[in-house]
């Protein structure tokens, strides 16, 4: 596929391990993806984008086996983490979303657990154990922009914040399990300007260590946050993945018209 | 300095004083009339002074009415008629408790929450014996009961809205036709299994009898309080590489605990004061009795029921107590309930 290449035509950008190969989707008898390839550079953000209705969430869910907690949901193809398949039979669901992370569009800390309780909530549930907690507290905290602002309050409700602080308390409790890959969904949709700012920020940093992948529908969050782009669309049938290719070049010179008309914003 | 000035606080929404006195007055108008009507006419009693009351209401609305606007007459008509009927069904319950607070104060002397009848017979003056063996026995056998139905009510709720799995219909139909079922037949079901094959009435056979009617209403509310955990919560859960298991015991439950402490209280409010099945597996005693498989052991509906059956003065100024301390129990149950339940809405 040319998309495959495009992606990694950046010879200086590493391959992150995860890839998918021709993968499709299902709700129901409803095929809302088709044949999407695509490797993902690591250490990079890599983001989604395309009009609503084109597969882009569905396609975030894929890639770490969130998509079959809907109940009439089935895919095919293969999602590829450093060559093993994540729907393989001797793969445990609940190990592999350890290193494949994810942070969704509506704020959701857990409201029972104070705002430290939630950043270990990940090790926690998954029986990992935590040598030193405060230090761990502190660092994801810091890398999600959050700890000045919590630091004298760690046991507080994690609902007594903001929105844009549950956000980033979401987001620091993501990266406690320390994920080699981080997908957010819409992680913005629901925040005001200033907590975007701060999110983009935080997400560009975060991609210094880990690779993000991102599902947005604001295309001038997209080219400021991403480095490379992958444009979704579907003309009615299921969504197809239309061109990917590093950000600058989708935006200012992209090989597909539909995907210049789009981000030109003349649809979508 | 500035010469802004600062306009007092009002609130122009609240009834002016004149108003509420123009309705205080024709309040005491409705009843200084009615009071004459009764006194000088046939009616008579609580329903006698209801009609009256609401009549005198009406005519004095249709006179003052001519002042009035067609709108405000309309609105003050429906207000009337709204008032009766809120009055209407709010009467039986005054009447009830009003009784029972009547005829059950006489006897709520210290000594009835704390001796029991062991030395003492129902005819003897109130101010000796008491209930304390009815109240610790209905205490021991509700402990107990709610000890072997709350897990099984929750694991139900849990298994209805987190497995999902391929019983849910059936679950959920069981469990709705248990709470129809008539609370003698849950008695005799226990007394046919497990006190018929024992040694007759004890406090663990009148607890099994509560349990299996507490168990409906503990397994309904607790799905009720399951559903309103967001699917958000269990998703990031899930995507944080939780198994299932521990997202429902980490995440899910101590997100409703106290919607679940709820379901445990409205299913002790809906047994404590059940009578019939205790007859058949509990039995009565004069005095408590610490060990719940050995013996028959008093509650306070039991107590309630022996003590009228007597029949003699005392010993229905007994029941009557025993009655009043019961509901003063139901109340505060379930007001418990509402304050822990109120807890959980975000």
């Amino acid at each position: 596929m040319s998309s495959t290449a495009a992606v990694l035509n950046n010879p200086e950008q590493a391959f992150a391990g995860l890839e998918t190969r021709d993968a499709h989707a299902w709700f129901g008898n409803h095929h809302a993806l088709s044949s999407v390839s695509l490797r993902f550079p690591a250490k990079s953000v890599t983001g989604l984008i395309g009009p609503s209705g084109c597969g882009k969430s569905t396609y975030l869910r894929l890639l770490n086996r969130m998509h079959e907690f809907i109940p009439s949901a089935a895919m095919a193809g293969e999602v590829l983490l450093h060559g093993n398949d994540i729907y393989g039979e001797s793969v445990d669901p609940a190990a592999m979303r350890l290193k494949i992370g994810m942070v969704f569009q509506k704020p959701n800390p857990f409201p029972a657990m104070t705002i430290r309780e939630n950043v270990v909530s990940g090790l926690k549930l998954a029986h990992i154990k935590v040598d030193n907690e405060n230090d761990l507290v502190e660092k994801c905290l810091s890398r999600a922009g959050l700890w000045k602002e919590v630091k004298d309050r760690l046991d507080a409700s994690g609902g007594s914040l903001s929105g844009g602080q549950q956000q980033r308390l979401c987001i620091a409790r993501s990266l406690a399990v320390e994920p080699e890959v981080l997908l957010m969904d819409e992680p913005c949709s629901a925040l005001d300007p200033g907590s975007t700012l701060r999110i983009e920020e935080t997400i560009k940093e975060l991609a210094e260590k880990i690779t993000v992948v991102i599902v947005t529908h604001n295309m001038q969050q997209a080219s400021r946050v991403s480095d490379y782009c992958a444009f979704f669309l579907s003309d009615g049938g299921p969504g197809v993945l239309v061109e990917a290719d590093q950000t600058r070049k989708m935006f200012t010179n992209p090989n597909d018209s539909r995907t210049a008309d789009y981000v030109q914003g003349k649809f979508g | 300095m500035s010469d802004i000035t600062i306009p007092q606080p009002a609130r122009p929404w609240q009834r002016k004083r004149a108003e509420v006195a123009r309705s205080g007055v024709s309040l005491a108008l409705v009843g200084v009339i009615s009071f004459v009507i009764v006194l000088f006419t046939g009616f008579a009693g609580v329903d006698g002074w209801a009609v009256t009351i609401f009549l005198v209401s009406a005519v004095l609305l249709f006179i003052r009415g001519r002042k009035l606007s067609t709108k405000e007459r309309g609105n003050a008509k429906i207000q009337l008629f709204i008032t009766a009927a809120a009055v209407l069904a709010f009467a039986p319950w005054i009447s009830i408790f009003g009784s029972v607070l009547i005829k059950g104060i006489v006897g709520l002397k210290l000594n009835f929450v704390t001796t029991d009848m062991r030395t003492t017979v129902p005819d003897d003056d109130l101010t000796m014996g008491g209930a304390l063996h009815a109240m610790l026995g209905s205490l021991m056998m509700v402990v107990i009961a709610t000890v072997i139905t709350l897990p099984l009510g929750i694991l139900s709720g849990v298994y209805l809205t987190e497995i999902k799995g391929r019983f849910t219909f059936l679950v959920r139909f069981v469990v709705q036709s248990m709470s129809g079922v008539p609370s003698i037949v849950a008695g005799l079901f226990v007394f046919t299994t497990y006190v018929s094959v024992t040694n007759g009435p004890t406090a663990l056979g009148g607890a099994l009898a509560l349990g299996v009617l507490m168990l409906p209403t503990v397994a309904r509310t607790s799905e009720e309080v399951l559903k309103l955990v967001p699917d958000d919560l269990r998703s990031a859960s899930l995507a944080l590489g939780a198994r299932q298991w521990r997202t429902t015991l980490m995440v899910v439950l101590p997100t409703v605990r106290s919607g679940l402490i709820t379901a445990a209280i409205l299913g002790v409010a809906r047994v404590i004061g059940e009578t019939a099945p205790l007859l058949l597996t509990a039995g009565s005693n004069t005095a408590f009795s610490f060990n719940p498989v050995q013996g028959p052991i008093a509650s306070l509906p039991i107590y309630v029921f022996g003590m009228l059956q007597i029949g003699t003065e005392y010993a229905v100024n007994r029941a009557w107590t025993g009655a009043l301390v019961l509901m003063i129990v139901v109340f505060a149950l379930f007001y418990t309930a509402r304050k822990l339940g109120g807890k959980d809405k975000r």
